[in-house]
């Protein structure tokens, strides 16, 4: 007979997004029950080896596997309950269908957040089936959770932050970098972490391809190309690196199914990384009481799931009816911080993609 | 002579970030609001602490202490093992990765909070000093 448990809030995923939210919605007075498949939580916070950008209230300049146990232990602290080694298989009205182990059981809440994170996208070329090449999200599972060298020749492709930070990351384990290339003519991601690679000796690449890989039941080799301004390859330019390892950071695709499953209205939005599922400034979707956080409500950085995290646990919160006008005002500063974090020539674009998704909402709700 | 250390920030982009501000006792930095200004040092505030060089995520801020005509001292953010032994002779490196010059190392400490990130000091020729921003990583076998 399967379990059936009830709560006030339920948060599916225990990322930086989900963490801040539970805290949040715990910390105005709800009860909240956590789930993540992993065996610990942390989501992909407990790679990040590296310190965070942002600011104070973003616990910036710390290494993000600390932020991970500092959310843990906050979380606990505060009585939330937290089930890990738990799938939320799907989503039925304001019920969760979960799946511990072999034994099936049910989560209904009088709100749910979805902190379900984002999946790495793929590249294909000749040989992208070979053994060695992954995408770069492994490779730093590979060195930062399990200690082990997906290889020691590497070549990483896309400049983005990703990219530059597994490269680093990569280098730190004892790898070598053998390049990095970015079919844009321009490096995607920060100046500094580009600088800390190319301090360290790795060549970046921009304007250049990934043409085919090679190799015999494992990857050995892989030839280059430069591409013009269309992404065309220019004959010629070929260049052939002796590699052991690909690693793929070539962007991120929200994680939806669950908001597909429970009906939210969607918008594809390619500064955001795909579709996600419209909602509020406030983080509540299509579906009353359905709210998102993190990389499922639009690909962006860890401080930025944080704050929307926190943004959709007090709003959980109010939905739930617990939480009062000071509750209403803690929320309007966290929009302020949302909206810091994305101010300057990095920020603007995904503001201007948040605006469009919560100006399709509003839209939507006329039509409701 | 040598002048003393000051701190030189090489952050280029408005990206949303700060604590270097809040790293630094004397208040040499500012940020403000927004949060994306590129950060702006006061080097007559600047003591040569350290502390921003390693609360700073990106690995941008250096200290130079400049000696025309004689031997520099460059210091940076370093993150990788084995670390060099102090006196040893290593490779100079630029921006781009690319050996300068030699360097002795002078000091090799981490600041209180730098949770992990060393700072390597070299000694380098003065003209080098603009130029040299790293060293080479010393092999692990």
């Amino acid at each position: 007979m399967a379990r059936a448990e009830v709560t006030d809030v339920a948060v599916v995923g225990g990322g930086p997004a989900g963490l801040a939210a539970a805290l949040a919605a715990r910390q105005a007075g709800c009860g909240v029950v956590l789930v993540d498949e992993n065996r610990t939580l942390g989501g992909q916070l407990r790679k990040q080896i590296h310190k965070f950008f942002g600011s104070r209230v973003h616990r910036a300049g710390i290494r993000g596997i600390r932020i991970a146990k500092e959310l843990e232990d906050a979380c606990l602290e505060a009585g939330v309950k937290i089930w890990t080694e738990t799938v939320a298989y799907g989503i039925f009205g304001s019920t969760l269908g979960l799946m511990r182990g072999r034994n099936s059981l049910t989560l209904t809440a009088k709100a749910i957040i979805l902190a379900t994170g984002a999946s790495e996208n793929a590249l294909a070329f000749p040989g992208c089936t070979l053994p060695g090449v992954m995408g770069a999200g492994a490779a730093q599972t590979f060195i930062n959770l399990h200690r082990v060298l997906p290889g020691r020749r590497i070549l990483t492709v896309g400049a983005g932050n990703v990219g530059l930070i597994v490269s680093y990351q990569l280098l730190q384990a004892g790898a070598e970098v053998v390049a990095l290339v970015e079919a844009a003519p321009r490096i995607g991601g920060y100046a500094v972490h580009a600088a800390k690679l190319e301090r360290s000796g790795v060549p970046i690449w921009t304007s250049h391809s990934v043409l085919e890989a090679r190799g015999d039941g494992e990857l050995s080799e892989v030839t280059v190309v430069a591409v013009d301004n269309h992404f065309q390859n220019i004959p010629g330019t070929e260049r052939t690196l002796e590699v052991d390892t690909i690693c793929l950071a070539v962007g991120l695709t929200p994680l939806t199914e669950l908001a597909w499953q429970a009906g939210c209205q969607f918008a594809y939005s390619g500064p955001l990384g795909g579709h996600v599922p419209l909602h509020s400034a406030d983080m509540e979707t299509t579906v009353p009481g359905l709210f998102v956080a993190g990389d499922i409500s639009g690909v962006e950085e860890a401080s930025t799931a944080l704050e929307e995290g926190s943004l959709a646990g007090m709003s959980a919160a109010l939905f739930v009816g617990v939480g009062d006008r000071k509750l209403e005002a803690k929320r309007v500063e966290s929009r302020e911080r949302l909206a810091q974090l994305r101010s300057g020539p990095f920020g603007t674009v995904l503001q201007q993609a948040q605006d469009s998704i919560v100006r399709e909402w509003a839209r939507c709700g006329r039509e409701r | 002579m040598r002048q003393r250390a000051v701190a030189v920030i090489e952050c280029p982009q408005e990206i949303p970030c700060n604590p270097c501000e809040t790293a630094c006792p004397r208040g040499a930095i500012r940020v403000g609001e927004p949060i994306t200004n590129c950060p702006e040092l006061d080097a007559t505030l600047c003591s040569g602490c350290g502390l921003c060089l390693t609360a700073c995520p990106g690995l941008a801020i250096f200290l130079v202490a400049r000696n025309p005509g004689g031997e520099a001292e460059v210091t940076f953010p370093y993150e990788f093992l084995p670390l060099p032994e102090l006196g040893a002779e290593v490779e100079a490196v630029n921006r781009k990765g690319q050996r300068v010059g030699t360097g002795r190392v002078v000091a090799v400490r981490q600041p209180k909070g730098a949770d992990g990130t060393w700072l390597i000091t070299l000694a380098v020729p003065d003209d080098l000093a603009a130029d040299v921003r790293g060293m080479r990583r010393i092999n692990r076998e």
